[in-house]
């Protein structure tokens, strides 16, 4: 049992992470990734939402969609179910948890759109995790998604002060750098046999 | 003229891949073969066509507060049925572009389009948008899977075309490659072309403003 979690944690943060493996959230990795405090900020609520968005739309599934046969919605049911799950955390977190909302308030609307969050919960789906093994592998899932942006902040804010040929300046020297990044991440590939 | 002039705009000037930068995770997840870039490349013409012209039509209806999701709920409707249709009639494609193709729902692009161009334009100059930046997208992703499945497999489409050139550098068609050959393709137009591209997709998506595009650059910055 343990030894599972471990396994799929690790998996999930360094096998098949996210970002660098398997492109999703490619978006907010390029976007917030030029500082280290806004990719920590970033991280930490995709984290948070992608752990109880992959509950919710397990539950969803289990319950409303599996009992009469309508999987086929999934699609649509977790994209309304992860929209208004940000919604309700945002509004809960304004009232409850002024600070924590403070810190993370700004990153939250952002979230229903990045594509890792819809995609987590339809791979627990199709790889037919069960409630925990789900809730283990989105976590492990929002780690992997931070390591990828804590480091590459790193790579970022060095790539800025080097001289580079101008047509390579900003976006296109970037996506070298992740290539590079990238590399690193598919050594972790023979971890697990 | 009005019509064209949309058409070419998606093609060109404001390309969603190359000068947009916007849905880049199926750009560089699907580009592994030059057929996967057009299958993906079609279906989301096909969602952008179909969402643009149902948001077209209901965009006097649809209350300015609830749009966005509005909009995903049309999107993800015209989303589910693309799926539907390449399980039953191309198989192979679906097993290929697996999870992203419900992935297409968050795409940035067919949001960005809804928001931009569909809830303020008539219908027939809504659907020509569409087509337009879904073509724009397809011939992007084409570009840059050709440019992988030609280095890392040796092939075009399929056909060996370096079978005693070079051995193939397999890197490319793994993750790796993906990010080097977006990177090195937008270079590269950067270098022939005068319009540089230097901020990321969602810095460039108006949607910034109401929140609903992914990442959107400089967010507390």
């Amino acid at each position: 049992m343990m030894e599972n979690i471990i396994v799929l944690m690790i998996s999930a943060i360094l096998v098949e992470n996210f970002v660098l493996v398997q492109f999703l959230g490619i978006c907010p990795f390029l976007g917030v990734s030029k500082k280290l405090s806004t990719a920590v900020g970033m991280s930490a609520a995709v984290v948070f939402v992608m752990t109880i968005a992959s509950a919710a739309t397990w539950l969803v599934n289990e319950y409303l969609l599996a009992p009469y046969g309508l999987e086929y919605l999934q699609t649509i049911a977790f994209i309304l179910v992860i929209a208004a799950l940000v919604q309700l955390v945002e509004t809960v977190m304004k009232k409850l948890m002024p600070s924590l909302y403070k810190a993370l308030g700004i990153y939250l609307p952002l979230i229903t759109t990045n594509c890792a969050v819809l995609g987590v919960a339809l791979m627990n789906m199709e790889r037919k995790y069960s409630l925990l093994n789900s809730v283990i592998y989105s976590f492990g899932a929002g780690l992997g998604f931070t390591l990828a942006l804590v480091l590459f902040s790193g790579v970022r804010e060095r790539i800025e002060h080097n001289d580079i040929p101008e047509s390579l300046k900003g976006l296109p020297i970037t996506l070298i750098a992740a290539a590079l990044v990238s590399v690193a991440f598919f050594g972790f590939r023979g971890l697990f046999s | 003229m009005k019509a064209l002039k949309t058409l070419t705009n998606g093609l060109l000037n404001e390309n969603p891949t190359f000068r947009l930068v916007l849905g880049t995770c199926p750009t560089l997840a699907v580009t592994t073969s030059a057929i996967n870039g057009i299958g993906m490349g079609l279906a989301t013409t096909a969602v952008l066509i179909g969402s643009n012209v149902v948001i077209s039509l209901t965009r006097k209806i649809i209350p300015d507060k609830v749009r966005i999701p509005a909009f995903i709920t049309i999107i993800a409707g015209f989303v589910t049925i693309v799926q539907f249709l390449l399980q039953a009639y191309l198989p192979a494609l679906n097993d290929a572009l697996g999870i992203y193709i419900p992935l297409i729902v968050v795409n940035c692009i067919i949001l960005a389009r809804a928001e931009m161009f569909a809830s303020k334009n008539p219908v027939g100059l809504s659907a020509i948008d569409g087509l337009g930046m879904g073509l724009g997208f397809t011939m992007a992703l084409t570009i840059i899977g050709s440019f992988r499945e030609l280095l890392g497999n040796g092939t075009l489409f399929g056909v060996t075309i370096t079978a005693n050139l070079f051995d193939p550098a397999i890197i490319m068609i793994l993750p790796p490659g993906g990010f080097l050959a977006f990177g090195i393709t937008m270079g590269l137009l950067n270098k022939f072309t005068s319009k540089k591209v230097t901020k990321t997709g969602c810095q460039a998506c108006e949607l910034r403003k109401s929140g609903a595009c992914a990442g959107s650059g400089e967010v507390g910055a």
